[in-house]
């Protein structure tokens, strides 16, 4: 079929979403890696802040990035009449 | 109320159920065990209990149907698939390993814990949701759709094999040992017990029955990670939340480090003095290595293996005339002077004395310092106090490209890992089993979460477990060890080896030489629990492994009987036949990992890595480019697939040692674990070339990419009616 404007909306969207989550993961993933001799003497909740971050920091990032992509794109789907029937 | 949420809750009342049976049966045993119940006894119990319960599981939800089979039904709710991915993804590796690997390695090590964690953001973003939208069954199934022709299929099939077999060949291993170790069973017989409770399970009831018996494992194996962790951080630090506590914990032993090494204190001349014994048998060794090579020029090497070859018969007789003579010392020593062919076999064991030493003659390695250098200003300084100041920037500078090559090793192992998890057949085909896209989406959170509990702990263990070592262990007297220290060494030395080596009666952290796992497996111990909780653990270890082990030889299992047999040798095969194919190879496969397992091959942590390397090339940019680019197309697949497991494998084969490369030919010291990270470069170029040199795909296939990019398109319901 062919796609309307407000489904290359829809897509455009989940894109934008997408590529903004992925810039944070790579933020908290390699910038944090790359300086963590110098980030480390700075001191987080008693720890390292380089060693915080790859002890469990990022870790906690990156849940809250699925958590916020599941939920933002399954409210994209009802705004753009994209989803899927009976469940809730 | 609909079937699927009345569905949800029963597996809620079932699972809750279940769980208090499971603390109920620790509970009985733990009371029988101070009535005296012996510790093998109780090792029985846990194995045949839990071997049982998984089997019954199993049974209950063996099938005939062909979605049942493969996918479940295609009805598992988030919560379930995500703890059920959690323990598919969490293997004998992650329970027992992990944390050991961040004792040893401090900071280092943590590119493992972000590295499968991290990954999980990938198949949020780029495969989860599309995967489960395509809705088939295999993973090279999708990529026999959307490029068309069998020729991606079969590549897919192949790299799936190569990734899961090596994978689950090191699960059947890591079962072996732990029944051994819970039973006293030997080794080759507990892989096969280990079999059967592998086989049960998934033979009967394929995926539906892996399902459910993984989230029965997860449970199993979460309750038995936690429990002597938060006990260990309430008896040792007052706080029940150990990765809270740790902070504090890791402040002291970072001091302690500092102490130990700063010849000044007491502690830090003591552990000096054991230094330079170690230090001693390196140059010892050194030397020995430097007469060995050059009587191996001049062609008179045998003399000094004979040498060698007496020292050590003496060593035996000596043994031998012991008032009691230790058998296991025999045996060991009879096994090496027959190892001891010639000069090559003489010549690794200098080698290996020679590094370990070198190791044991360095500093405490600092816990929470990342990419630490190799010390040569500070060995300068000491070694020469009126060094010049070109000389000192000299060994800086080699301080600080050893640091920075450290560094990009562990961006590199990352980056693999995380991608490689994006990859791995048997993580993504959990996702054809959710009933929707939105509850897949849901998944990958539960999933992350499921398995984020025990990766945000491991580090925690991990330290707490080092403060132990530190404070308790190191500057107590030899003739009152502590009693797990005493047990272990006894048990197995290459966990846990300690010995006065400068006579003055007390422990010094030199003194010790810990094997990784000993970590995870006498926690319960060094916090004091009774002997039923290191069962527990054990048989936690052992629902990691049989879980994972179960998701890869379905995996594998299913390539074979729905990809090869019937998407390519006969399309026309029955229900019953195809069901058939597919237990049969199950059962092949699973014999032969076992078979491979119990030859006890070396290197297997390195063929895991490996497996990772592997499936990001091979996969990751065929599968995404597969979803995100239209254009891509069926020579953009073929040529990107075989041109990034081309590369992975050329440069693990021309730079890993146990196929005879040489780490000269590695590019930028990139270290061959991570050759994924040139494989996939290499995958994305082949597929946008490929694709960009041949036509754009046909508009079926257009719109195959527009359905599953939208949960719900308007042409869908057409499909969905039939």
């Amino acid at each position: 079929m062919q796609l309307s404007e407000r489904h290359q909306e829809y897509w455009r969207k989940n894109l934008r979403l997408t590529a903004v989550l992925l810039a944070i993961w790579f933020v908290v993933t390699f910038i944090v890696i790359y300086f963590a001799r110098e980030l480390n003497e700075i001191v987080i909740f008693g720890f390292p802040f380089a060693f915080y971050m790859g002890a469990q920091g990022s870790l906690i990032i990156y849940v809250l990035i699925i958590w916020f992509y599941a939920h933002r794109m399954n409210q994209l789907d009802k705004e753009f009449g994209v989803h899927e029937g009976d469940e809730e | 109320m609909s079937t699927q949420s009345q569905f949800f809750s029963q597996l809620k009342k079932y699972y809750t159920f279940y769980t208090g049976g499971f603390i109920a049966f620790v509970i009985v045993l733990a009371i029988l065990e101070q009535m005296g119940l012996p510790p093998n006894w109780i090792g029985y119990v846990f194995l045949a209990a839990t071997i049982m319960l998984y089997a019954g599981i199993g049974i209950m939800s063996k099938t005939a149907d062909v979605s049942e089979y493969y996918v479940a039904g295609r009805r598992v709710p988030a919560l379930f698939n995500g703890m059920a991915t959690g323990a598919d993804w969490m293997s004998a590796a992650s329970f027992i390993g992990m944390a050991g690997t961040l004792y040893l390695s401090g900071f280092d090590g943590l590119a493992f814990i972000m590295g499968w964690t991290g990954g999980y953001v990938l198949v949020a973003l780029f495969l989860a949701p599309y995967l489960r939208k395509f809705g088939q069954f295999t993973i090279p199934d999708f990529l026999g759709s959307r490029y068309g022709g069998n020729l991606p299929r079969t590549i897919g099939v192949v790299a799936a094999i190569i990734c899961s077999f090596t994978y689950v060949v090191a699960q059947i291993y890591g079962v072996g040992i732990i029944t051994a170790r819970l039973t006293g069973l030997e080794f080759q017989i507990g892989v096969f017990v280990g079999l059967a409770g592998i086989l049960v399970c998934s033979f009967l009831g394929g995926m539906r029955a892996v399902t459910w018996t993984q989230v029965a494992q997860y449970i199993i194996l979460i309750i038995a990670y936690m429990i002597p962790v938060v006990w260990l951080s309430v008896s040792h630090t007052g706080n029940p939340i150990p990765q809270i506590a740790y902070g504090q914990v890791l402040k002291e032993v970072t001091a302690q480090e500092k102490e130990m090494n700063d010849p000044t204190t007491t502690r830090g001349a003591a552990e000096a003095s054991v230094r330079a014994i170690f230090k001693e048998r390196q140059l010892a060794a050194e030397d020995k290595i430097k007469a060995l090579e050059a009587a191996i020029a001049a062609g008179s090497a045998d003399t000094i293996v004979g040498e060698a070859r007496a020292a050590l018969d003496a060593e035996l007789v000596t043994l031998k005339a012991a008032a009691e003579p230790d058998t296991q010392k025999i045996e060991a020593k009879e096994k090496e002077i027959a190892e001891l062919t010639g000069p090559d076999v003489l010549m690794a064991k200098l080698k290996k004395a020679a590094d370990g030493a070198k190791k044991s003659a360095g500093p405490v390695a600092a816990h929470a310092t990342p990419f630490s250098g190799k010390g040569a200003e500070k060995k300068l300084l000491t070694t020469n106090p009126n060094a010049t100041a070109a000389e000192i920037a000299a060994a800086k500078a080699e301080d600080e490209e050893a640091s920075n090559v450290k560094r990009r090793n562990f961006i590199a192992l990352v980056l693999c890992l995380m991608v490689g998890t994006a990859s791995l057949p048997h993580i993504l085909m959990r996702y054809y089993t959710t009933p929707s896209v939105r509850e897949a989406r849901k998944s990958v959170f539960w999933s992350l979460f499921f398995i984020f509990l025990l990766y945000f702990t491991a580090p925690a263990l991990a330290v707490l477990v080092k403060n132990v070592v530190y404070a308790d262990l190191v500057g107590s007297s030899f003739a009152a060890l502590p009693a797990w220290v005493a047990n272990w060494a006894a048990v197995d030395p290459t966990l846990m080896k300690i010995a006065d080596l400068n006579k003055d009666g007390l422990v010094q952290l030199a003194e010790i030489t810990i094997g990784g796992d000993l970590i995870v497996l006498a926690t319960p111990e060094i916090a004091g629990l009774p002997y039923v909780i290191s069962g527990m653990v054990a048989a936690g270890g052992l629902a990691a492994a049989l879980s994972t082990a179960d998701g890869l030889l379905l995996t594998i299992a299913n390539a074979l009987s729905h990809d090869v047999y019937y998407k390519m040798i006969d399309p026309k095969a029955s229900t019953v036949r195809r069901l058939a194919i597919s237990k049969g190879l199950l059962l092949v496969v699973a014999l032969l990992a076992a078979y491979t397992a119990s030859l006890k091959p070396g290197d297997i942590l390195f063929l895991v890595g490996a497996a990772f390397s592997l499936a990001a090339s091979a996969f990751f940019p065929a599968l995404v480019l597969g979803v995100f680019w239209k254009r891509a197309n069926y020579l953009g697949a073929v040529v990107g697939m075989l041109a990034g497991l081309a590369v992975c494998m050329y440069y693990m084969y021309t730079t890993y040692d146990f196929f005879g490369g040489v780490a000269a030919n590695e590019w930028f010291a990139i270290k061959p674990i991570a050759a994924g990270v040139f494989g996939m470069p290499a995958g994305f170029l082949g597929v946008i070339i490929g694709s960009l040199i041949s036509r754009a795909p046909s508009t079926e296939i257009q719109q195959l990419v527009d359905h599953v990019r939208y949960p719900n398109l308007e042409s869908d319901i057409k499909a969905q009616t039939t």
